[in-house]
């Protein structure tokens, strides 16, 4: 089931929440809507469901190629997800998971023999087959997470939302739940949008992303897409690590924007370096866990701050302390000149000769 | 710390020293020698003043009475409740102080204002009480089997009607301000994780909202019931007083003082407590089931 949103506009007294947003989601694909607090992501999420409707006049709700934009949540066939699971407490985990089938009118609700089947049936899936007497208020987070999972997909909804599905829960339990969800997911294949601020959660876990900052959208793409391309310094800055300059005065050639961006993992290190590119540095940090080690630079020069991340093999080998000065040469930079259209390049940081390799390429 | 449990409020032993304390002075004590005071009068004597038929008459008069109250209460209080926390409407708050306002009249004052306004002459009386009489007229003749007088009185002011609109007056802010914010703290979501999977608004207001206000509406419904049973200051005005119609345990108990009579008047009062504990009892039991699920 398709989902697509045209031209919603959403404010409430002054604030604008959403300006004129346009969203499609194929049937099937698991898509992340991914910003700041603020950006208007949970309200396109609750618009989508019913919860919320777009201001009158504006916009329009499509499921299916069916027009949906004024039906109530109830009858829209989405399956809603809270951040805080919503769990009714005066009820056991499978009388929560079979409201929505016992809500039914009399003529279309399922014969109670069914509904327990299907309870089970969903109960195994979330696995937690023997849990089904209990009450919420004896589930740990991630279990109550996952009962309000399974209380959405009770009644087989088309379309399944999740707003910060993982935001209450502790770290490894979101990654469990989270390669759970993924796993589940392309199984039943439902069409699934999920809010998130994190975006290491929509990186790992989305076929697409949906970037949005203040009421808009800012780029959809892959994951890959999203933060190999970025279309705007706001996403650059929102997705991941990235070390920002101003351009001007850079040692780098044709480098004449506003704002250059490197990645972290893009800034190399070296001891003596005697070509034209390179930046001397003090370093002030050196931390290293798991593969990477992570250094907090200094710039000699006008003392910008520069993190760089490199592997621990290299950082062994070059034998860096902190206090000690090196060179650092980028790999890779994006540059957003004042016009807001981008370029990007790839410095092949040669020891001998470094140079700028394709230096018309952009996007 | 030789202790192995230390709590967040120092003084453990000083604190619950005070509490027993207190609680003997201004409870136990006085309630003790109540039973001391009863127990002197010997079995027969305690029989005979406690289970008279016209007191026995009271204790109906005063525990139905109540209980009738106390219902009607536990449904306009959880409306009440209900307007005040989910809408907005200008006077608002002054609405939201006006309940509080049984609590601080003095009971003879709401007493003497009901009596005035339900009286035969009064402005609600004037054209109510030919309605109720006619009322009860209508169900004595269609049943005649049940003895409509007897339950309902036929007059609003001076008679059985008169005593429990004087229990409502008093026990509605018991209701009100036990459920205000239980209801002020259901999460909004949980109406709307009810609407998403299809549920109408009265299905939500049912399976939803009302088991989770429950507790607190016992609770409230309990309160107002034990104040209505003890209440007397407004009652007196408007009851009647009439032996064996629309007299109530607490005006029997004054009769009986104002007597001389020590001993009876400690009778009654002591079969009222035991009565009055017995159901706050079972009413608590009720409410530990209905918050069953919320032990972790």
């Amino acid at each position: 089931m398709s989902v697509i949103a045209r031209n919603i506009t959403k404010t409430f007294g002054a604030y604008t929440a959403l300006a004129d947003v346009s969203l499609e989601v194929p049937t099937g694909k698991l898509v992340a809507l991914l910003g700041p607090s603020g950006s208007g992501k949970t309200t396109l999420l609750r618009i989508i469901a019913g919860l919320e409707f777009a201001d009158p006049g504006s916009g329009r709700i499509d499921f299916h190629g069916q027009d949906v934009t004024d039906t109530p949540a109830g009858r829209r066939g989405v399956g809603f997800v809270f951040q805080h699971y919503a769990l009714f407490r005066h009820m056991t985990v499978a009388q929560n998971i079979a409201f929505g089938l016992t809500v039914r009118p009399r003529k279309e609700r399922p014969p109670q023999a069914k509904i327990d089947a299907r309870v089970k049936e969903l109960l195994k899936l979330i696995q937690l087959e023997d849990l089904g007497g209990r009450y919420p208020s004896q589930l740990s987070g991630g279990q109550r997470q996952r009962v309000a999972l399974a209380r959405a997909l009770a009644v087989d909804p088309k379309v399944l939302l999740l707003d910060e599905p993982f935001g209450a829960l502790d770290a490894r339990v979101r990654k469990d739940l989270r390669r759970w969800l993924r796993h589940f997911q392309r199984e039943i294949g439902v069409t699934t949008i999920f809010v998130t601020h994190d975006q290491e959660e929509a990186l790992e876990l989305a076929d697409e992303v949906v970037v949005m900052n203040n009421a808009k959208i800012e780029q959809v793409g892959t994951p890959q897409e999203v933060y190999d391309q970025p279309a705007s310094p706001f996403v650059i800055e929102f997705l991941g690590n990235v070390n920002r300059f101003a351009a001007l005065g850079h040692p780098l050639p044709g480098a004449g924007g506003d704002a250059l961006y490197v990645r972290p993992h893009d800034v190399d290190i070296q001891r003596d370096y005697k070509g034209e590119h390179g930046i001397r540095v003090r370093i002030e940090h050196v931390f290293s866990a798991g593969n990477y080690g992570r250094l907090a630079l200094v710039r000699t020069d006008n003392h910008e701050t520069i993190d760089a991340e490199i592997s621990r093999a290299r950082l062994a080998e070059l034998g860096l302390r902190a206090g000690e000065e090196a060179w650092v040469v980028f790999r890779h930079i994006r540059l957003f000149p004042a016009e807001g259209k981008f370029t990007e390049r790839d410095v092949v940081a040669d020891d001998a000769a470094p140079a700028v390799a394709d230096p018309g390429r952009g996007i | 710390m030789s202790r192995s449990s230390r709590s967040v409020i120092p003084g453990f032993g000083l604190t619950l020293g005070y509490t027993l304390f207190y609680l003997g002075v201004i409870v136990l004590i006085p309630l003790g020698g109540l039973f001391y005071k009863t127990a002197g009068m010997g079995w027969d004597d305690f029989t005979r003043a406690a289970f008279d038929p016209q007191v026995v008459h009271s204790y109906k008069v005063s525990f139905g009475a109540a209980f009738a109250a106390a219902l009607l209460n536990a449904v306009f209080g959880l409306l009440v409740a209900w307007v005040l926390v989910r809408y907005t409407f200008p006077g608002k708050r002054v609405i939201d102080a006006l309940v509080d306002l049984p609590f601080a009249l003095p009971t003879a004052v709401a007493g003497i204002a009901l009596a005035a306004l339900y009286a035969p002459n009064g402005w609600i009386g004037s054209w109510a009480q030919p309605l109720y009489a006619d009322f009860v007229a209508s169900l004595e003749r269609l049943v005649p089997a049940v003895p409509w007088q007897a339950f309902l009185g036929n007059r609003l002011a001076f008679d059985l009607p008169g005593i429990f609109i004087a229990l409502t007056f008093i026990g509605l802010p018991f209701v009100v301000r036990t459920v205000q914010p239980v209801l002020e703290e259901i999460e909004p979501e949980l109406e709307e994780a009810a609407a998403t999977l299809g549920a109408t608004r009265l299905q939500t207001l049912r399976r939803i909202i009302f088991p989770a206000v429950l507790p607190a509406l016992i609770t409230g419904f309990a309160l107002s019931f034990a104040r209505a049973v003890g209440e007397y200051g407004s009652v007196v005005f408007i009851a009647g007083n009439m032996p064996f119609r629309s007299e109530i345990s607490p005006v029997l108990i004054v009769a009986k003082l104002e007597a001389f009579d020590y001993a009876g008047a400690t009778a009654i009062a002591t079969v009222m407590l035991v009565a009055s504990f017995v159901l706050l009892l079972v009413i608590n039991l009720l409410q530990r089931w209905t918050r069953r699920h919320d032990a972790a």
